[in-house]
């Protein structure tokens, strides 16, 4: 069952796409609306998907890769939500919505999932781990998509067509600000998650591999988006340099998530 | 009525092109002189705003040449600026003066400067005597006009103008103005207005910096502001997050060299650059940078370019109001034409009469002054009769506008020609009184 509410959350999302789209080139027009609702709709069933993944198994296993990545697409739609509450802005939308629709639709497909579970692990741990990774990912994404808009923004407002793009997406400062916020906010998610990892590390093995790819990688992505917090606080680093740097950390967590395949602590086992 | 335009205006002509052949205000008063000078120019009119320069002359049975007259004041290279000339005479040319003045011609249509504009235009043509009877009741009609429009309709309710305009931008850029801080660079009128508008939009404080300090203190103690020595203009301007430029300098005044120095110093925090000034202060360079954001006088129109498209149905309203109106105006200057041919009938009469009366008064001999009285009446009463029909014809036939002809029949008829030169001295005496 979980699995058909998570398709119909995709179907919903899908709407959403459409409104990544439409939204590029139309005023708010009824057409949008429905794709922005609908989306909201995606939201409620991807809820019901995920408790009733909860129920099933008495907890969330969120070290099943496809869990996970449900979760993430569920994570980075709150935030958006979040981001319309506080800003009254459905336009990083535009970004977001493609990419949940991504994340769900690998979630949503059939395969069986692979466990994360090598023997003698401290379960908890782990699970805290993936949650608060999982966190600072979807605020990475988020900041990720603030920079595009401020660089389409940016780009608006410099050629000086007042394009209905311009009117319709928020202040370049208020894009700014979100990207930054939700850069300060995922940062110290992302920095306690690699630490509970370490924790998980040395309880499984008794040591941290440094050498092993994931790590590698983790670390890395970790000290670019240090950087960026850096570049932003000193520096005042925005636009098309902060963008640059977003799109760097995104990269490197995307290699990051992607290296379990490579990586021999960080191995799913076939559930 | 021989009136004349010629003129450009910012959507036949770039700002490139517009700032050459912009008039300071002191030199306007010389120009003024010098086109009245101009061969077949009887009274004149230059305005001059960032958006457009239009000559308006009435002219000496016929036409002037007014692109010599742009060739002779301007020197400069024709082939650069007359491509976007324009030229009205008599009826399109009235039309083009109420439209400019009712702010219908306007870059943001609507918006309520240039009505002062104008007036100062015409006090300053006033003031030297370019304008002395037909151009003044033209331009005083136009004024009547402008009310009209906007009172009747809603172009200027929602008037946006250049620094309403501004303010939104300046909102698309920092989402809320509160806490920001303007800087005033040069004290002229439309930038006092910007202000105003940013102030009431919840902008912070404004700084001042002008040539003249005095100004700057006057501008800056109206707005709570800070004075600022124009000498300190570079070490102070990054504290500001707008910037609006003003100043008649002839060369730009911000480079990117400086953009690059503000923004070291402001940690990247953007800045928005409004440089309403022709020639232009800011050089279109610093838009390059990140972060900073330049809009000339031209950029101001094209980010409006919605709101015309808004107000679309009012303007076409406004423009029926105008057509009305050069109609009419028309038909008063044509009543203002048959003025001087009642004049010279009703002395043409008066001259018959008095020399019929002393060829009669020798074969009567010596009169009571009753008589005489009696004889003036008589005589008087015969003219006056005779007269009343013809005159009163006349007067209504101005308003049908077939008083050209008309006024033909009747000084053929009672051969006035060559009183003609007499009557024109008392017409403008009676163009004041008239209607």
């Amino acid at each position: 069952m979980p699995i058909l509410w998570l398709r119909v959350a995709l179907v919903c999302y899908a709407f959403g796409l459409l409104y990544a789209l439409v939204a590029l080139t139309r005023a708010a027009d009824l057409l949008n609306r429905i794709a922005l609702h609908a989306a909201y709709l995606g939201m409620i069933f991807h809820f019901v998907s995920l408790a009733e993944t909860m129920v099933q198994a008495g907890q969330l296993t969120l070290a099943s890769v496809h869990n996970t990545e449900s979760v993430l697409s569920f994570l980075i739609m709150v935030l958006f939500l979040i981001v319309y509450a506080v800003y009254k802005t459905t336009s990083p939308g535009i970004v977001v919505f493609p990419l949940v629709f991504l994340l769900t639709f690998v979630a949503a497909t059939g395969e069986q999932p692979f466990l994360l579970m090598p023997p003698g692990v401290r379960k908890g741990w782990l699970e805290v781990h993936i949650a608060l990774i999982l966190t600072g990912y979807a605020a990475l994404i988020v900041s990720f998509c603030a920079s595009l808009l401020y660089l389409i923004q940016e780009r608006a407002l410099k050629s000086k067509r007042a394009s209905g793009l311009l009117s319709r997406l928020p202040a370049l400062e208020v894009i700014d600000e979100i990207g930054f916020r939700s850069l300060l906010l995922g940062f110290p998610f992302m920095t306690l998650g690699l630490l509970a990892g370490t924790v998980v590390a040395q309880a499984t093995y008794g040591r941290v591999d440094f050498l092993d790819p994931k790590i590698m990688l983790s670390i890395l992505m970790w000290a670019v988006y240090l950087l960026l917090l850096y570049t932003r606080w000193s520096a005042g680093w925005r636009g098309r340099r902060a963008a640059y740097l977003a799109a760097g950390a995104f990269a490197m967590a995307l290699v990051a998530w992607a290296a379990n395949y490579f990586s021999t602590i960080h191995k799913f086992a076939q559930s | 009525m021989n009136f004349q335009l010629i003129g450009i205006n910012h959507t036949t002509a770039p700002v490139e092109v517009r700032e050459r052949l912009a008039i300071p205000e002191s030199r306007l008063p010389d120009a003024l002189k010098q086109l009245r000078q101009h061969p077949g120019v009887d009274e004149g009119l230059i305005l001059c705003t960032c958006n457009r320069v239009e000559v308006l002359a009435q002219t000496r049975n016929g036409s002037a040449d007014l692109r010599s007259f742009l060739r002779d004041y301007f020197r400069l290279d024709p082939a650069g600026y007359e491509p976007h000339l324009y030229e009205y005479r008599e009826a399109e040319a009235i039309r083009h003066m109420f439209r400019v003045t009712s702010s219908l011609d306007s870059m943001v249509v609507g918006e309520p400067q240039i009505l002062g504009q104008v007036k100062e235009a015409y006090a300053t043509a006033r003031a030297v005597g370019a304008v002395h009877s037909q151009l003044d009741l033209l331009l005083t009609r136009a004024f009547a006009v402008a009310k009209r429009v906007r009172t009747e309709t809603a172009v200027g309710s929602s008037s946006v103008s250049v620094a309403s305009v501004a303010v939104e931008l300046a909102k698309k850029i920092f989402g809320s103005l509160h806490g920001k801080h303007v800087y005033l660079v040069g004290a002229g009128k439309m930038s006092e207005l910007a202000a105003r508008h940013l102030l009431a939009h919840g902008a912070e404080s404004i700084f001042v910096a002008n040539r003249t300090y005095e100004r700057a203190t006057q501008l800056a103690a109206k707005f709570n502001g800070q004075a600022i020595l124009f000498e300190q203009l570079y070490e102070t301007c990054d504290r500001a997050d707008i910037v609006i430029t003003s100043t008649g300098a002839p060369f730009a005044i911000f480079r990117k060299e400086h953009g690059e120095l503000f923004l070291s110093r402001r940690k990247n925090r953007p800045m928005f650059f409004v440089d309403i000034a022709v020639p232009r202060d800011v050089d279109p360079e610093m838009n390059k940078l990140d972060g900073i954001f330049v809009y000339d006088i031209d950029d101001l129109q094209q980010a409006v370019a919605s709101h015309v498209a808004d107000r679309k149905k009012e303007a076409e309203h406004a423009e029926s109001i105008i057509q009305t109106e050069v109609i009419r105006f028309q038909a008063r200057l044509q009543t203002l034409d048959v003025v001087p041919t009642i004049v010279s009938l009703q002395d043409h009469l008066e001259t018959i009469r008095q020399a019929e009366i002393d060829r009669v008064r020798g074969r009567l001999g010596q009169m009571t002054p009753e008589q005489e009285m009696a004889i003036e009446t008589l005589t008087h009463g015969i003219v006056n009769k005779i007269m009343h029909t013809p005159i009163s014809t006349l007067k209504t036939a101005a308003r049908e506008a077939e008083a050209t002809t008309l006024v033909d029949v009747v000084r053929r008829l009672f051969n006035l020609q060559e009183k003609d030169k007499n009557a024109k001295a008392t017409k403008s005496d009676g163009s004041g009184a008239g209607n």
